[in-house]
This record gives structure tokens, sequence and C-alpha cells, in this order.
């Protein structure tokens, strides 16, 4: 902490987040750049084991990225970083040109536009599906706000139009608690839609799903792409090659490769983590 | 209007609030105008009993909102209960005046006991009602507010923070039993005879008490049936469910977890100013864990996250408690142990929940 403390004073391109006043480092999101997320150099260690090693990873605006890597390879800890949830013990992560993520806690990430979805499907399971989305919009979320907030006609029809979108229409006052495995993955990806994020996390969409399921999942997240950054994580391969674009392959905390699918597959090091020598 | 809605379709909350409202009337009506020969005649006691009984309803109200809805068990409540009664036996204790066994017209009489010559700082002004009831309010909220600020903040929950409420009521208990506390050691504030002006004991101040208990335990259900109802309620339950999915939705846990809390504990801080004029006495046994691991049991065996269920705990178990202690009393412990036991293996969600089994509920 201290370390990066001391790196950071030394920096002399970029304006300190302590200068800038608190409303804009939330609005202005610059990605004038090109990438809308940078990591750069991060180091997570849990008792001695180094679950991230020096990883650096940019995702571009509106891409589709699909990450892939074995068991162990640092995927949910680097989304655990992204999200606030871990701090990395080295390395920086910075979203658009300015906002320094590594500053804000879980709540003001979430609010900055970065969305999540859980390995396990995580829905309250005690709402109904309208309620759920109702629950992530993007809206003052302070406490006595949400004691006397009522929907206003836009937000109903924003809720039905993600309804549309995850296809759960004709689902919306059921408990999602009933909902099969397959529905409560695109209730959850429904709510990230509702919080307007500008990237979305995904980890393990498709686990637990059938064909049908996973086919319906996959034309979701391409059609999310563009209007948002999307970065997956999947075991799946087949799932990764019909949707992927661009793969990036993580081992042992650290990029091992980067590219399309196809380079990917024949990188020796590669086909070397994933088969065993 | 207002009434429905509040409550729209807690069938529940209907049911109660008109047995609440038959209670207000027919109570003073058995009490005051039915002869006492007549067997209709409704005793002073059993009208204070059911006031008691009113307040712990109130109690158990507030610690379902913590419990039932934002899934913070707090064994402590019993603290915040007893503070709001104390504020409230402070007041009683001034308003005593010369007519303690000393008759000091300013100290009383276990200060006057203990040789002390002046009135301590934090007894001015309690001789104020509004400055009473200010602090039966202030006393429990700002203590919930910075232990639950300290708590939620280090994100302590389950368990070990049902513990650590423990550990709060129970350090209480030990500092009221000093007598260098300046709150009458361990015979705690007693001796009471009036409430602005109207003498305790009769019996209509009794009734008015108990008309004033039913009106708060009512207004508190539609408070807490509020905020259930609002988006706030729909968060808190959201908090229970998921704490993470919540907080990675954007909102800061630790607030709502915070206001909620604080909440439950003005409301218990309430109950607690209420029931201390009916009782006549306050002292440190309000701050034992016992009593608030029973306040948990009201609720469990009540229903819990009904808010209803919880005022049928709260009645059921202290009726069962007045008689069992009044005809076995060496059989009540046990009881109370068996029956905490029963409910959490056959009736997960209370009596209540017997009733509405088939029925979904939050």
């Amino acid at each position: 902490m201290v370390v990066r403390r001391r790196q950071e004073f030394i920096r002399r391109d970029r304006v300190f987040g302590f200068l800038v006043p608190a409303s804009e480092r939330f609005l202005r999101l610059d990605t004038t750049h090109g990438p809308i997320l940078y990591l750069e150099d991060l180091t997570v260690s849990f008792d001695g084991f180094k679950a991230l090693n020096g990883l650096s990873l940019y995702i571009d605006e509106g891409e589709l990225r699909c990450i892939i890597g074995p068991n162990g390879a640092g995927k949910t800890t680097m989304m655990d970083v992204i999200t606030g949830k871990t701090r990395p013990d080295e390395g920086e992560v910075t979203f658009g040109q300015q906002i320094d993520l590594l500053d804000l806690n879980e709540p003001e990430i979430a609010m900055a536009g970065i969305g999540r979805k859980f390995q396990r499907p995580t829905v309250f399971e005690h709402h109904t599906v309208f309620h759920n989305l109702e629950l992530a919009m993007h809206t003052n979320k302070a406490v006595w706000h949400t004691l006397v907030a009522t929907l206003s006609g836009e937000e109903r029809d924003r809720i039905l139009e993600v309804l549309l979108t995850v296809g759960l229409e004709g689902h919306r006052d059921r408990r999602a608690g009933l909902l099969s495995h397959g529905q409560k993955q695109w209730l959850e990806i429904g709510m990230l839609l509702m919080q307007n994020p500008r990237v979305l996390l995904v980890d393990e969409p498709v686990a637990g799903m059938t064909p049908q399921e996973t086919e319906r999942t996959a034309e979701l997240l391409t059609g999310l792409a563009g209007k948002h950054s999307v970065v997956v994580v999947e075991h799946d391969m087949d799932f990764v090659r019909s949707i992927a674009r661009k793969v990036t392959v993580l081992h042992e905390g650290s990029v091992l490769a980067e590219g399309s699918m196809d380079h990917v597959q024949n990188d020796p090091r590669v086909i070397e983590v994933y088969l065993g020598d | 209007m207002l009434l429905r809605r509040i409550l729209g379709n807690d069938l529940g909350g209907w049911i109660l609030l008109s047995l609440l409202g038959m209670m207000a009337v027919a109570v003073p009506v058995l009490n005051l105008a039915v002869p006492e020969t007549s067997p209709l005649h409704l005793s002073t006691y059993t009208v204070t009993l059911l006031g008691k009984y009113l307040c712990f309803a109130l109690l158990a109200v507030a610690l379902d909102l913590v419990w039932g809805y934002c899934g913070i068990l707090s064994l402590g409540h019993g603290a915040f209960f007893a503070l709001g009664g104390y504020a409230m036996g402070m007041y009683l204790m001034r308003q005593i005046g010369t007519r303690g066994v000393y008759g000091n017209p300013v100290l009383p009489d276990f200060m006057v006991f203990l040789n002390w010559q002046d009135l301590p700082w934090y007894w001015y002004g309690f001789d104020q009602f509004w400055f009473a009831m200010f602090m039966v309010v202030l006393v429990p909220g700002l203590l919930a507010f910075v232990f639950g600020w300290l708590a939620f903040r280090s994100r302590v929950t389950g368990v070990y923070l049902s513990i650590m409420t423990q550990a709060l009521t129970y350090a209480l208990m030990l500092a009221f039993f000093r007598n260098e506390m300046g709150f009458g050691g361990n015979n705690g504030l007693t001796d009471f005879k009036d409430i602005l002006g109207f003498d305790l004991h009769s019996d209509g101040t009794r009734i008015g008490l108990f008309l004033i208990s039913t009106f708060m335990l009512a207004a508190a259900y539609l408070a807490c049936r509020y905020i259930i109802n609002s988006r706030l309620g729909r968060v808190v339950v959201a908090i229970r469910d998921t704490e993470d999915r919540t907080r990675f939705l954007g909102y800061r846990v630790e607030r709502f977890k915070l206001w909620i809390f604080v909440f439950s504990a003005l409301l218990s801080g309430i109950a607690g100013a209420l029931y201390v004029p009916q009782v006549g006495i306050i002292n440190p046994g309000e701050f034992a864990p016992l009593n608030s691991i029973e306040m948990a049991i009201w609720v469990a065996v009540g229903g819990r996250g009904t808010l209803y269920g919880a005022v049928t705990g709260a009645f059921l178990v202290n009726y069962g408690k007045t008689y069992f202690t009044a005809v076995m009393p060496e059989v009540w412990l046990f009881a109370l142990g068996g029956l905490f036991v029963a409910v959490t293996l056959f009736l997960p969600r209370g009596l209540v929940g017997l009733l509405r089994r088939n029925r979904e509920n939050v």
C-alpha cells in the first residue's frame, strides 16, 4: 500500500485524484484513447500465493473479451480487484483515462459504471423479477431516497425493456427464487443492464446451462457488446469460440497469450498449459 | 385512506390493528364503566399486564425489523429498551420531589442515601417531560448509531454481531449495577408517584398509559410496514438475502443496516419508556443478556419477517410466562427453552407461518 502511494506521487503524467472535484471524478469517463479499463502490473497475494502476478490487461470500449485459463489462473481474483472486493498489493486499475478504481469502494465502483455478474447466479430470491430489476436500476441509491422513491413512467418502461432483452417478460411478477437456473443467470445479466454500466464483468455465464440456454446467452452477450464493454470469464471452450472476437489466456496470475481464438489455440504455450506436457 | 395505502393487502396487519382498536375501546369500558362486582369487570392489574405486553410487542416489532427483514440478529435490544426506560425513570424520579423518604426537593432518595450533595450533571433537565422524552429516543438511538457504525463498517455479521450485542448489554448491566454510576445501583429507580401531574396509581392514569401503548404499537407497526413496503424495505431484504449482490449494485450496505438498526433502537427505547411507568420500576436487571435472548424467542415463536408474528409471539410467550411463573415457577425456563427448540425445529416460520404456509411471504 505504501509502495503504491509513493509511486502515485512521483508520477507526473496524471492529475491527482484529490485535485479533481468529487463530482467530476464520477461523471467524466474519458475513453478517447480507446481502452475503457486499464489493469497494470496487478499483483495480489494470499499468504504468499500470488493469485495475480504482474497482470496487465486493457479492455477497449465496446469490445467483447473472453478470458480463459485453468483453475487458479486468477480470473475471479481479477474481477474482485476491478470491482473493489480485493485490494491489490501492487498495480493500478483505471477506468477510462482518469478514474482510479483503487480509490473507490464497491458501491462507488458499481455506480461509476462497472457491473458484475457472479459465478453462482445471485439474484434476490424473495423479490419478484420486476423488483429485482427495480433494485438494480441506476438511480439515487441513498437511504432516504430509497424510502420515498416511486417508479416514474420512464423507469417502468426501462425495466420492461430490459425484461424483453433478457427474455423474462412472461415472468415479471414471479419470485426470482422460482426461476430456473438459466433464467436466474439472465435475470442477473438484466440486473447488470439496469445499472447502465459501461463495463460488464460476467463470470461463467453458461455454467450449468442447457445447450439451448447457452445459445440464447451467447446471443444476449454478443448483442450487448458495442453498447457496453463485456468481459466474459468462461471455461466452456465451445461457448467462448461462439462469441469471442478476442481472447485472453491467463495462467498463474498473468497473461499468457492474447488474440483471436484461432491464434490462441495454436499457441504452443497455451497448448502446454491446457493439455500438459 | 392512509391506512389502506400503508397496509395494502397485509391481512395480518389489518387483523392486528382491528384487535388493537377493539382493545382500545373495550378495555377502558370494562375497567372504568363496569362496576367491580360485575364478572365482566377488568381489574386494573389486568390492564397493567396488557399494557406491559403491548410494550413487549412494540419491542418485538422493533426486533423483527432488524432480524426478520435485515437479517441482523441483535441480542442486545434489551439495552435500548432499558435505556429508554431509565430516561423515563429519571423523569419520574425527579417528579417525586419532596415526597421521597428523605424529602429532598432535588436529589432522589438513593443519592441522599449515598451522601451526595449535588445532582450529577447528566440528571439535569430530566425534571422537564419534553427533555426526558427527547432522551428516550436520543440515548438508545445514539448508542445504536455508534455501535452500528463501528460494527457494520467493519462488516461484522452473523453470530459475531450477535455476540457483540450480548456483550454490549452485559457491559451496560455491569455499569448500571454500580452505585457510582448515579442510576440507583442494583435497586434501580422506583417508588414513582406521578407522571405529568397524574397519579400513577390511579385507574385513569393506568388506562391512559394503556391507550398510549396501544397507539404506539399501532403507529410503530404502520411505520415499520411503510418501510418494508418501500423500496428501502426491498433493499433491506436484499441485504439479508445476498449482501454482496446488493453492494455490487451500488448500495452502501452499511448505511442501510445502520439506519434500520437505529430506527429499531428508537422504537425499543419508546417501548422501555412506556413500560417503566406501568410496572413502576426500572433496574439493571433489564439489561441482562437473558432478557435480550428472550426477546429473540418472542419473535421466533411468533414468526420472523412478518411484524404481526412478532406481536403474536410477544403476547403468547409473555402470557405463558405470567401463567407459568404464577402456577409453577420452576418450570418456566425449561418451558421457554423447550419452546425455542421446538419452534426452531418444527416451525421455522413461527406460529403465523402455520397459518400462511401456502402463501408467499417476504
